[in-house]
C-alpha cells in the first residue's frame, strides 16, 4: 500500500512540476500572432492543396491578413463566394475570378492514337518526358502515366483504362492546378467553367504540320483552319498549326465542332448541331456525334 | 522484328543478384550447421527447424494475402531466412507450440507490421527468440545434451557460457576443437563454429554480405575479452584463451555473421557498419561478463538495430571529391 | 594496378567486335546532320534547302563560344532544313543533304600519310580544332575547343588520354587505338601543346592488353606521354573517374571542373580527330561506330559517315534480329534506348547496341530491402537509395543536402539492385529539377547585384 502511495505522489508532484515548466517557457517563448489569421484560415477550405501558391492555407491566410491588397490572391477551391467572404471579413477588396476547371486537351485514345513502342521504365510522366516521345508518335500529346492523377488532392482527375487518357470529374475539380503543373506537356489546360459543365475545346496539343499529326494519331488538329473561319466571334485562332479557342469569347455555338474534319474539337455536356444536309456522310456520323456526350454526363 | 521496341531509362542491364537470389543464398549458408547440428543433437533439430520455416512462410503468406493485402512477395525466401534462423537460436527439445509462437511474433510482430521485408526495424528472428526467452524462461534454457555426449558430465544441461558464468568451469574447460565441431550443449545454429565459418566464406564468395560486421564484432568481443583477461592479472594461455572462448563459444558467430549482417537492420555504409558492429561486440561482452545473462549477442544486436536509423543519419558515404 | 577510389560494378564486357577491324559502311544516300550534336548552343544552318554542298564543307555555324561547327559529310544537295524526329522521336531542327558522288571541298588531306611535325601555336591549334567543329567524341560531346581554352587563373598539368571504353559491348575507341595508334599518339602532343604541358597520360583499361602494349610502343618514341593500365572497373572512363584513378585527385562536387585538379582530359576517338583536323585539315565529318548485340549476325566497327541512318549499320550488320527488344544508341549502361531507327549517327555516338527481349525487359521491381549494393557502387559516394526516395516525395532542399548534383547517372546502382527498383529513373529526375532550382536561384540573385 505504501508503493502504491509514493508512486501516485511522485508522479503528481512529477506532473505539476512538469506543468510549471511548461507554463513558464510557454510565457517566454509566445509568438505575437494578428489573430484574424487563425480566423481567415478557419474560412479557408483547409484543402492544403497548394492552388494558391503558397504551401497551405495557412500561408495563405497569413498573406492575406498581412498585404494591403489581395487582389492578386486567390484561393481556387474556395472560389469567389470564400474569397469574397474573406475580403468582407477584413475589409479589403477581393478578387474576382470565374469558375475554371482543369481540361485535358489530348483526345489521342489508344484507338485514335497507335501504340507504337513500348515504355518500360518507371511509370512516370515526367521521367518519359525527359527520355523521349513517348509510346506513340505523337511528341505533344498525353503520356498517360498519370503524374496529374498522382498530384491531384482532390481525387478529381482519373486513368481511363480504355482510353489510356486521364478524365477529370468537374464536380469535384477545384481548378488547383495542380494537374497542370505536373503534366510535363503541359496538355492540361485551366477552362472556363460554363454552367452544367458545358464546353467546347481543342483537344490537342500538337504544334506538328498536319501530315505529321495524321500519322501519329487519327483525332489531331491538323491545323487547318476551317474552325477559324466558321467562328463568328472570333475566339479561334491558329498558330503553330494549332487551333486554340478562347474560353472568354466562345459563345458555345458550336459550329466549329461540325467543321473540324479530325474531331479534334470536342464538345462536352450538349447536344451538337444537327449536320447541313449537304454533307452525304451526316447520318453516320450523327448518331456517333451524340453517343458522346451521354458518354460524358 | 516482331514486338514493339522497349524504351527505358539507362542503364539496360540488371544484375542477376535478386533478392531471392540473396535470401536462397543465405539459406544455402546456413546448411553446414544445419548439417552439424542434426548430428550433434539428432533428428529434433530438423524438426523444430521445418516447423520454424513451415510456420514463417505460413504466417507471411497468411499475412501479405489476408491483412495487408498488398503484393505477394513471400516466394522471395525471406521467410525462410527467418524461420532458419529462429530455429538456431532455440535448443532442440523446445516443444512445437514455442516454435510456433515464436514465429508468429517474428514475422507477424517484427516484420509484418513494419511493413514487411526491408522495413523492420529489428532482426525478427531475434525479435522472436528474446520474446520467448522471457515468455518461457525454462523451456528456452533447457538444452540437450549432445548425442553422442561421453566426456561432457561436468557441462550437463548448461551452455559452456552458462557454466563459466556459474562458475562451474572455467573457459579453458572446452578445447578449441570442441567449440569448433559443436561438442557442447548450446542452441541449434550456435554450436558449429566452423561450419558456420564455412556459410561465412560462401556469403562473401556469393558477395551477399562484405566482411566489415561480422569481422568487425568478433575482433571488438576478442580484444575486449583480452583487455578484461590482462586487467584481471591473468597471464600466459588464458591471456588468448578467454578472447578464443568468447569468439567461438555462444551465438558470437551465428549472430554476427547472419544476425548482425541481416540488410535491413544494419547501416547502409561501410563506416556506419563498423560503428555498429563495435556497439555489438562491447554489449555482448557487457552482457556476457557483468550481466544477467550468460550469453548478450541477442540483446546487443537488438540494442544496436535500435540505432540504425541514427547511425545512418549521421553516418553519410564519403562523397567522391569532398575532403 | 590504379583505379578509381570509392564504388564501381563490373557489368559483363560483352566485347564481341574488339577482334573486328574497322569497316568503311558504303555512302549513304541521304543524311540528316542535326543542329545540335553538342552540348550547349544549337549551331545555326549556314545553307538553305536547294544549296550543293561539298564533303567537309561548313554548313551550320557555331551559334556561341559553348557550340561547335557542323560540317557536310557528303556532297550533295540540301533538300530540307526542317524538324525531323531525332533517335528518341523528338523533333529536332536538322539539314537533310541527299547525296551526288562525293567530291570533297578544298584544303583536306585524305592521304594516309603520317604528320608528325606541328609548328603552330597553342591559339592556332585551338582555333583549328574549332573550325573542324570537334566534340567529345565519347558520348559527352562536350565542345572540344571550349575544353581546351584554359580559363584565366587556372592551369593545367596534364593531358589524359581516355582509352578506357568502360561501357560494355562498345570498341571503337579499341580499335581506333590499335589501328590508327600512330596518329593518335601525335594527336595527343598537338593536346599538350595546346594546353602547354609537359606530360600526358593515356588511360587503358587492362582488358585491352593489346593496345596498352602498343600505345606504349608509340609512346616510347616520345617525351611525357605514359600508357597508363587500369583496372578494369565501371565507370572507369567518367571524366572524374579517369582523373582520379590516374593522378589520384579527385575533382571536388560541381561547379567545380577537371581543370580545377589541373587536368585536361580527351577521349581516344576525340585525339585522333584532333589530329586529323589540326594536320590534315579534316572537319569531323565521320567516326567509327560500333554495331553490335549477342544476336546481332556480324558485329562491327564502321568507319561512318554522320547523319547516315542507324538503320544503315544495323543493315550492314545483317539486319534487326526477330527478337530485338531495346536498340541502344551508346552501350548498355548509359546509352539511350532508340525509337526511331531511321535518326542519324552523331558526333556522339560510340556505338548502337542491340539487345534481344529477353535481355532488355527490366524485371519486375520489389521493395527495398535496404541491402546497401547501390551505395557501394556509386562512384560518387552518394546514397541513391535515399536519393531515389526523396525525389519521390519531393524533398528537393534534402536532395541538394545530399549532394545529387554529383550524380554521373553512370547505372551502377541501378544496375546493381537486387530488387530492381529503378533507381537512377527517379534519381535523374531529382537532379535535373535540383539543378533547374539552383539555376532559378542564380538567376533570381543575379539582378540584384
Amino acid at each position: 500500500m505504501e508503493v502504491l502511495l509514493y508512486t501516485i505522489l511522485t508522479l503528481c508532484v512529477l506532473g505539476v512540476l512538469a506543468a510549471v515548466i511548461l507554463y513558464f517557457v510557454a510565457q517566454k517563448f509566445r509568438v505575437e500572432e494578428d489573430p484574424r489569421i487563425d480566423e481567415v484560415e478557419k474560412m479557408l477550405p483547409g484543402a492544403n492543396c497548394g492552388g494558391c501558391g503558397f504551401a497551405g492555407c495557412r500561408g495563405m491566410a497569413d498573406a492575406l491578413v498581412k498585404r494591403d491588397d489581395i487582389s492578386e490572391l486567390f484561393c481556387p477551391v474556395g472560389g469567389g463566394d470564400c474569397m469574397k467572404a474573406i475580403a468582407g471579413y477584413l475589409g479589403k477588396a477581393a478578387a474576382e475570378k470565374q469558375p475554371e476547371v482543369a481540361t485535358v486537351r489530348c483526345g489521342g485514345t489508344c484507338e485514335k492514337r497507335p501504340r507504337t513502342n513500348e515504355y518500360n521504365g518507371v511509370k512516370s510522366c515526367a521521367v518519359a518526358a525527359s527520355l523521349y516521345v513517348g509510346e506513340t508518335g505523337c511528341a505533344f500529346g498525353c503520356l498517360g502515366f498519370g503524374d496529374c492523377v498522382a498530384a491531384c488532392a482532390f481525387d478529381a482527375i482519373h486513368m481511363n483504362p480504355e482510353t489510356g487518357l486521364p478524365e477529370v470529374d468537374p464536380d469535384k475539380c477545384t481548378a488547383c492546378g495542380a494537374c497542370v503543373k505536373a503534366c510535363p506537356k503541359m496538355v492540361i489546360e485551366l477552362r472556363k467553367k460554363w454552367p452544367k459543365n458545358r464546353a467546347v475545346y481543342v483537344s490537342c496539343v500538337s504544334k506538328d504540320k498536319g501530315a505529321v499529326v495524321m500519322k501519329a494519331c487519327k483525332a489531331g488538329c491538323i491545323g487547318c483552319g476551317k474552325c477559324e473561319k466558321v467562328c463568328a466571334f472570333g475566339a479561334i485562332t491558329v498558330e503553330n498549326n494549332l487551333a486554340y479557342i478562347d474560353p472568354q469569347k466562345c459563345k458555345l455555338c458550336r459550329k466549329c465542332v461540325n467543321e473540324c474534319p479530325t474531331g479534334a474539337i470536342k464538345l462536352v455536356g450538349m447536344e451538337p448541331l444537327p449536320k447541313e444536309p449537304k454533307a452525304p456522310a451526316a447520318p453516320k456520323a450523327a448518331p456517333a456525334a451524340t453517343k458522346e456526350p451521354n458518354h460524358e454526363s | 522484328m516482331a514486338n514493339k521496341l522497349l524504351v527505358a531509362p539507362a542503364p539496360h542491364v540488371q544484375t542477376s543478384q535478386s533478392t531471392a537470389r540473396i535470401m536462397r543464398d543465405v539459406v544455402i549458408a546456413l546448411m553446414p550447421a544445419l548439417v552439424v547440428s542434426t548430428i550433434v543433437f539428432g533428428v529434433d533439430v530438423l524438426r523444430v527447424t521445418a516447423i520454424s520455416v513451415a510456420a514463417c512462410v505460413v504466417f507471411e503468406f497468411l499475412i501479405q494475402k489476408y491483412v495487408v493485402r498488398g503484393p505477394l512477395t513471400v516466394s522471395n525466401w525471406s521467410a525462410v531466412v527467418t524461420g532458419v534462423l529462429l530455429a538456431f537460436n532455440l535448443p532442440a527439445s523446445i516443444p512445437w507450440w514455442i516454435v510456433l509462437i515464436g514465429a508468429f511474433v517474428a514475422i507477424a510482430i517484427a516484420k509484418m507490421t513494419f511493413g514487411g521485408l526491408g522495413k523492420n526495424p529489428f532482426n525478427p528472428a531475434l525479435v522472436g527468440r528474446v520474446f520467448l526467452l522471457v515468455a518461457y524462461p525454462v523451456q528456452m534454457t533447457t538444452w540437450p545434451m549432445p548425442v553422442q555426449n561421453g566426456a561432457f558430465d561436468a557441462l550437463s544441461g548448461a551452455t559452456p557460457l552458462a557454466a563459466v558464468k556459474q562458475g562451474i568451469a572455467g573457459p579453458d574447460a572446452l578445447g578449441v576443437q570442441d567449440l569448433l565441431l559443436g561438442n557442447m550443449p548450446g542452441s541449434l545454429g550456435e554450436v558449429a563454429a566452423l561450419a558456420l565459418l564455412v556459410g561465412f566464406a560462401y556469403l562473401l564468395w556469393r558477395r551477399v554480405i562484405t566482411w566489415h560486421i561480422p569481422v568487425t564484432i568478433l575482433v571488438t568481443m576478442a580484444v575486449f575479452a583480452f583487455l578484461v583477461a590482462l586487467c584481471s592479472g591473468e597471464s600466459g594461455a588464458m591471456l588468448w584463451q578467454l578472447p578464443l572462448f568468447h569468439v567461438l563459444a555462444g551465438g558470437a558467430i551465428l549472430g554476427s555473421v547472419f544476425m548482425a549482417t541481416d540488410y535491413s537492420t544494419s547501416p547502409m555504409t561501410v563506416k556506419g557498419g563498423v560503428i555498429f558492429a563495435v556497439g555489438i561486440g562491447v554489449i555482448t561482452m557487457l552482457i556476457r561478463l557483468w550481466g544477467a545473462y550468460p550469453e548478450g549477442m541477442s540483446f546487443a544486436i537488438l540494442l544496436m538495430n535500435a540505432c540504425v536509423p541514427l547511425i545512418n543519419k549521421y553516418v553519410q558515404p564519403k562523397r567522391f571529391g569532398v575532403k | 594496378m590504379k583505379t578509381f577510389p570509392i564504388g564501381g560494378v563490373h557489368p559483363s564486357a560483352n566485347k564481341l567486335s574488339s577482334a573486328k577491324a574497322i569497316e568503311v559502311l558504303p555512302l549513304p544516300e541521304v543524311v540528316t546532320i542535326p543542329l545540335a550534336q553538342h552540348i550547349g548552343a544549337p549551331a545555326v544552318a549556314k545553307v538553305a534547302k536547294g544549296d550543293k554542298v561539298l564533303t567537309g564543307q561548313l554548313i551550320a555555324e557555331a551559334g556561341s563560344f559553348m557550340s561547335a561547327n557542323i560540317h557536310s559529310p557528303i556532297s550533295g544537295t540540301v533538300t530540307a532544313v526542317d524538324l525531323v524526329p531525332n533517335g528518341q522521336g523528338l523533333r529536332q531542327m536538322m539539314i537533310t543533304i541527299k547525296r551526288e558522288g562525293d567530291e570533297w571541298a578544298e584544303g583536306i588531306d585524305r592521304s594516309e600519310q603520317l604528320v608528325k611535325a606541328c609548328d603552330l601555336s597553342a591559339q592556332e591549334i585551338i582555333a583549328r580544332i574549332k573550325a573542324a567543329g570537334i566534340v567529345g567524341m565519347g558520348g559527352a560531346t562536350f565542345p572540344t575547343h571550349v575544353k581546351l581554352s584554359i580559363p584565366a587563373g587556372k592551369k593545367a598539368e596534364c593531358v589524359i588520354i581516355n582509352g578506357v571504353e568502360c561501357e560494355p559491348y562498345l570498341t571503337s575507341d579499341h580499335r581506333m587505338m590499335l589501328e590508327h595508334g600512330e596518329e593518335l599518339v601525335v594527336g595527343v602532343t598537338i593536346l599538350m601543346k595546346a594546353v602547354g604541358v609537359e606530360k600526358a597520360y593515356i588511360g587503358i583499361e587492362n582488358n585491352k592488353p593489346d593496345a596498352i602494349e602498343h600505345l606504349s610502343k608509340i609512346a616510347a618514341q616520345y617525351k611525357g606521354i605514359e600508357v597508363v593500365p587500369l583496372k578494369v572497373r565501371y565507370p572507369q572512363g567518367g571524366e572524374k573517374q579517369l582523373i582520379a584513378a590516374v593522378t589520384g585527385r579527385q575533382v571536388p562536387p560541381p561547379p567545380a571542373l577537371p581543370i580545377d585538379v589541373g587536368a585536361v582530359v580527351c577521349n581516344a576517338s576525340t585525339t585522333y580527330a584532333v589530329y586529323q583536323a589540326v594536320q590534315k585539315g579534316m572537319p569531323l565529318i565521320q567516326r567509327v561506330v560500333t554495331i553490335t548485340g549477342k544476336n546481332l549476325k556480324e558485329p562491327k566497327n564502321l568507319l561512318t559517315r554522320m547523319g547516315t541512318p542507324v538503320s544503315a549499320l544495323i543493315a550492314a550488320a545483317g539486319g534487326l534480329p526477330e527478337d530485338a527488344g531495346k536498340v541502344i544508341n551508346g552501350g548498355p549502361m548509359m546509352g539511350r534506348a532508340m525509337v526511331n531507327l531511321d535518326s542519324p549517327v552523331t558526333k556522339g555516338c560510340s556505338g548502337i547496341t542491340v539487345l534481344s527481349e529477353r535481355d532488355a525487359r527490366r524485371h519486375e521491381s520489389s521493395q527495398c530491402i535496404k541491402c546497401a549494393k547501390c551505395v557501394a557502387a556509386c562512384p560518387m559516394g552518394l546514397e541513391p537509395y535515399y536519393l531515389s526516395k526523396m525525389t519521390q516525395k519531393k524533398n528537393w532542399d534534402e536532395l541538394e543536402a545530399r549532394m545529387i548534383t554529383s550524380c554521373i547517372e553512370c547505372g551502377c546502382c541501378q544496375s546493381t539492385c537486387p530488387a530492381y527498383l529503378p533507381l537512377l529513373d527517379w534519381v535523374r529526375l531529382g537532379k535535373q529539377t535540383v539543378m533547374g532550382r539552383i539555376r532559378a536561384r542564380a538567376a533570381a540573385a543575379a539582378p540584384k547585384k
